[in-house]
């Protein structure tokens, strides 16, 4: 293990420890906080109701669903803005404040028109991701090294293939990356949305759980969101665009 | 006297008459007037190179060549059919920048090509096995680009040009970024792709040497607007290699070379410095 990853792991533990002391020695009410500890307990008994398990579920398909849309619809949409200069040109400025503007008011106008529940979910996570991916798209076919036009244009291969099998291959890395921050944007606008905009998902679950003052089932879904994104983003660090690792084979 | 064009010997596989290239004003920047006009012949297998200062037009007369761009003026004719700003068939070009595929093994960046015009797949693994084989890359057939060296990876862009079987490979100083002794085997492995594919070649390259040690004719432009000012003939051999390097003849080809050459290096660097 490297010395900086023992270093990260090393000021976690202090601060839970911390945490966890302040906890126990009441300097932390436990009306606000429980500990850490407790937190623990509390998630690996909440993963034994059904009805938690449930909610997982859904918010894991609301946030699944809601990625592939932003991703899909995000990179067409770049493609068409970077092929269209003028377009480009009246779009871009809206790009850049995208993320001014905070997309959850138009909730209410998600529940007129899609109700309470996943449609109303996926409205939302999708508008919250999607200008990250276009603008991923843009930025990477924006990279492309001009050379490999003119491969392209050698093997005369027409605008489609040059497309599929050049320019989005070679703006790969930058393709990942705006897919990395879609799960994340999608992930923070479903759970944010579900204290809002529906009666099932982990989301609601906290907030149903704050509602009640049950402090020791909040914690302990918070503790379980945190360990999901922390897992989620562990594996998207993995994943890497192809080509872009090399080993020493020839130099 | 236009020195480009031959009025004897076999038909010409490429022709240039009277080729201009303007290339338009763009906002604060004036036109620029790059290149000709030029008139020039090519035989068929002939290994020609071009010479030249910066900036005179060597890469654009390339891709006019290659049909990467059209000219403003004059027509180039490729085995008797218009160029026009369309790639011809049976044209190769290796580009100066490294343009391997960093997704696809070294296999997959050989055969795009020939992957992309419907070629039947037994005969794309042969072709590439066999120039695989040739440059010595076969046994880094599935490895990554970044895996290689730049001079691995420059001929694996030769390969990639090669298996599509050109009849006119077009090189854009190829060998750029390598170092003097790379070059050198380089140019030798060129060569040995001249004499087995019976290719005609163009090479343009900054390199007097490598110029002189490769080429059946040598094209020495003027600074910018780009014009030959003298055409060599190095009389080489076909059979030959870089150990020419040593031969008294080499000398004279790099001195007469420079002797053209050094004036309009001079006028080159003159504008640079004026700007």
């Amino acid at each position: 293990m490297k010395a900086t990853t023992i270093a990260r792991l090393l000021v976690v533990a202090f601060c839970v420890g911390l945490l966890e002391l302040l906890c126990r020695t009441g300097q932390m009410p436990r009306l606000v906080i429980i500990p850490p500890s407790e937190m623990f307990i509390a998630m690996i008994g909440l993963l034994r109701q059904p009805q938690i398990l449930d909610s997982l579920a859904f918010t894991v398909m609301v946030v699944a669903v809601s990625g592939v849309m932003s991703v899909v619809m995000g990179v067409l949409i770049g493609i068409v803005i970077h092929a269209t200069p003028r377009l480009r040109e009246v779009v871009e400025p809206v790009l850049s404040a995208y993320y001014a503007i905070p997309n959850f008011i138009f909730y209410p106008l998600f529940i007129v028109v899609f109700g309470l529940g996943a449609p109303s979910l996926i409205a939302l996570a999708v508008l919250f991701a999607i200008g990250a991916m276009v603008i991923a798209t843009i930025d990477g076919l924006d990279s492309i090294p001009p050379i490999y036009r003119r491969v392209a244009s050698v093997f005369q291969i027409g605008y489609r293939k040059e497309l599929w099998h050049i320019r989005l291959p070679a703006a790969a890395p930058y393709l990942l990356t705006g897919m990395k921050l879609v799960v994340v944007y999608a992930f923070i606008a479903v759970i944010a949305g579900e204290f809002l905009l529906s009666n099932k998902g982990v989301g609601h679950e906290i907030a149903f759980a704050y509602n009640n003052f049950d402090n020791a089932s909040m914690y302990g879904l918070i503790l379980l969101v945190i360990l999901l994104i922390l897992l989620i983003n562990a594996l998207l660090r993995l994943v890497r665009a192809p080509g872009s690792r090399g080993t020493e084979l020839a130099r | 006297m236009n020195v480009g064009v031959r009025t004897v010997g076999a038909v010409p596989h490429v022709t240039l008459r009277g080729v201009s290239k303007i290339y338009p004003a763009r906002g604060k920047n004036a036109a620029v007037h790059a290149l000709g006009p030029v008139d020039l012949d090519l035989t068929r297998g002939e290994f020609f190179s071009i010479v030249g200062p910066s900036g005179c037009g060597k890469s654009t007369i390339l891709d006019l060549l290659s049909g990467l761009g059209g000219p403003s003026e004059g027509e180039i004719r490729c085995n008797g059919m218009d160029v026009g700003g369309k790639v011809p068939a049976g044209v190769g070009v290796v580009f100066q920048d490294d343009a391997s595929f960093p997704w696809l093994t070294v296999r997959e960046n050989a055969s795009f090509g020939l992957r992309h015009n419907g070629t039947d797949p037994a005969v794309i693994k042969e072709r590439v096995d066999y120039f695989l084989n040739f440059v010595g890359l076969a046994k880094f057939a599935d490895a990554m680009p970044a895996q290689l060296s730049g001079g691995m990876r420059q001929r694996l862009c030769i390969v990639r040009t090669l298996v599509m079987k050109p009849d006119l490979i077009i090189l854009d100083e190829p060998f750029g970024a390598l170092d003097q002794q790379t070059r050198f085997l380089m140019g030798d492995e060129l060569l040995r792709i001249w004499r087995e594919t019976n290719a005609t070649i163009v090479l343009v390259t900054h390199s007097l040497d490598e110029a002189a040690i490769l080429s059946d004719r040598i094209g020495v432009m003027s600074a910018r607007p780009g014009r030959f000012l003298k055409f060599i003939n190095t009389e080489w051999e076909r059979e030959r290699d870089s150990r020419n390097a040593s031969t008294p003849r080499f000398g004279q080809i790099t001195s007469e070379l420079w002797s053209v050459l050094r004036e309009e290096s001079i006028k080159s660097m003159g504008r640079v410095e004026a700007r």
